[in-house]
């Protein structure tokens, strides 16, 4: 989807602004929210694509103003009641009005060390061959599907270099939807900075995407 | 605490008041995911993977080849960083990793983000302009050296491994771990300089 969260390469926002030994919360409710997320999320019937969507689904006015952890609140919000978990009149109150779905358990807290210390690996096994070698020119589609996709914006109809096969991983677009893993090839491809900001650009740079095989064509010289 | 952030503190505390209610969560697992980012996983995995692949040829290569199986030898693995890639800095190329969708980051070796490089400010110029972000961390590079941006679009992580600094030749592992800032391992910043 054409959100605001697809921000590489927009104006507007300043200067990046470090803070000097920042703690890694400023306010103890974001630890809970990062927390919950993290507790809640290997049960709630998600996955990381449709987290990441339905923060991105926020409205755009809503997603501006907002801090980092106030979306991840307001993300999960929603991800609870669209899954079924809460109901909005649950979370006007605080208080439990309707009984939960069987078999929606908490994690103990050594599940939860080991889901940490595994994490969630989307490698996937490819049984087709890979389209693109390193290399190889090839141009990322003009693709706008109102639907969750990893292909920024600015890459879209640009022209860069196979640099790095990674092999087959879970494809967030269908994913996202729970429409399945379908994986696929996912390349990084490298765009000289030129390609991607125009000839008045600094030519001593270059961003290097990572790409789904769907979202590339060759491209012959 | 200001009167604008009291709601949404006290919003929280419902929610998470509610699904314990309910039986999602135990709160003595959100205190120990809690505890996890705040003590035990961030950027000192990283600067030891770094420190290690400095001294240690055959560590380095392992680094380059397969960066999730060597960090691993350090304790460093899991939660985003199950497919870890680094790349290494040359007086000739700079590395600078950003999330341009939203804000992917390498847990396992860095910790959880700083709120700079989860901002817009920092999402929208890193691809564009990263010469100028170096400028707003205080960093300048000749003209000679070119820039790389990482924009971390999928489920690979990307780990700088910095350029060592001159004159650290007799400095042992622990002694350059301490050089190895969080921002040199993002790319925004430099190892630091004796």
């Amino acid at each position: 989807m054409n959100g605001v969260h697809d921000m590489g390469g927009m104006h507007g926002f300043g200067t990046v602004q470090p803070e000097p030994d920042e703690p890694i919360f400023h306010e103890r409710w974001e630890a809970r929210v990062l927390a919950l997320n993290l507790a809640v999320g290997r049960i709630g019937g998600w996955n990381i694509d449709r987290s990441r969507h339905t923060r991105e689904s926020l409205p755009p006015a809503t997603y501006l103003a907002s801090s980092y952890y106030e979306i991840w609140l307001l993300g999960l919000e929603n991800l609870l009641v669209k899954h079924g978990l809460i109901a909005a009149d649950e979370v006007a109150v605080g208080k439990m009005i309707h009984l939960p779905p069987p078999g929606k358990t908490a994690l103990t807290v050594e599940q939860m060390v080991e889901g940490l210390r595994t994490g969630g690996p989307c490698d996937r096994e490819v049984h087709t061959p890979a389209m693109f070698e390193v290399g190889q020119m090839v141009r990322a589609k003009n693709i706008n599907p109102p639907s969750h996709t990893r292909l920024p914006r600015y890459a879209r109809g640009k022209i860069g270099e196979i640099e790095l096969v990674h092999g087959g991983f879970v494809f967030p677009d269908t994913n996202a939807d729970l429409e399945g893993e379908h994986p696929q090839w996912c390349y990084t491809v490298r765009f000289t900075g030129t390609e991607l900001w125009g000839p008045d650009s600094d030519p001593t740079t270059s961003v290097s995407v990572d790409c789904f095989e769907t979202y590339l064509e060759p491209v012959e010289y | 605490m200001s009167d604008t952030e009291l709601p949404i503190a006290l919003r929280v505390e419902a929610l998470e008041s509610l699904l314990i209610e309910k039986g999602y969560v135990d709160p003595a697992t959100l205190d120990k995911i809690i505890d996890t980012y705040e003590n035990e996983v961030g950027p000192q995995l990283g600067a030891a993977v770094v420190a290690k692949a400095w001294v240690d040829p055959a560590y380095r290569a392992r680094l380059l080849a397969d960066a999730t199986k060597a960090a691993a030898e350090v304790g460093a693995e899991g939660r985003q960083g199950e497919h870890l890639v680094a790349v290494e800095a040359t007086a000739d190329q700079h590395h600078m990793v950003v999330c341009t969708l939203c804000s992917c980051y390498p847990w396992t070796v860095l910790g959880l983000p700083p709120t700079w490089y989860k901002s817009p400010a920092y999402r929208a110029k890193a691809v564009r302009d990263p010469r100028g972000v170096l400028e707003d961390f205080g960093v300048s590079l000749p003209t000679t050296t070119s820039i790389r941006v990482w924009d971390s679009s999928a489920e690979i992580r990307y780990l700088v491994i910095p350029l060592r600094p001159e004159g650290t030749e007799g400095m042992s592992e622990a002694q350059l771990a301490r050089l190895v800032t969080r921002d040199s391992m993002i790319g925004t910043g430099l190892a630091l300089r004796l």
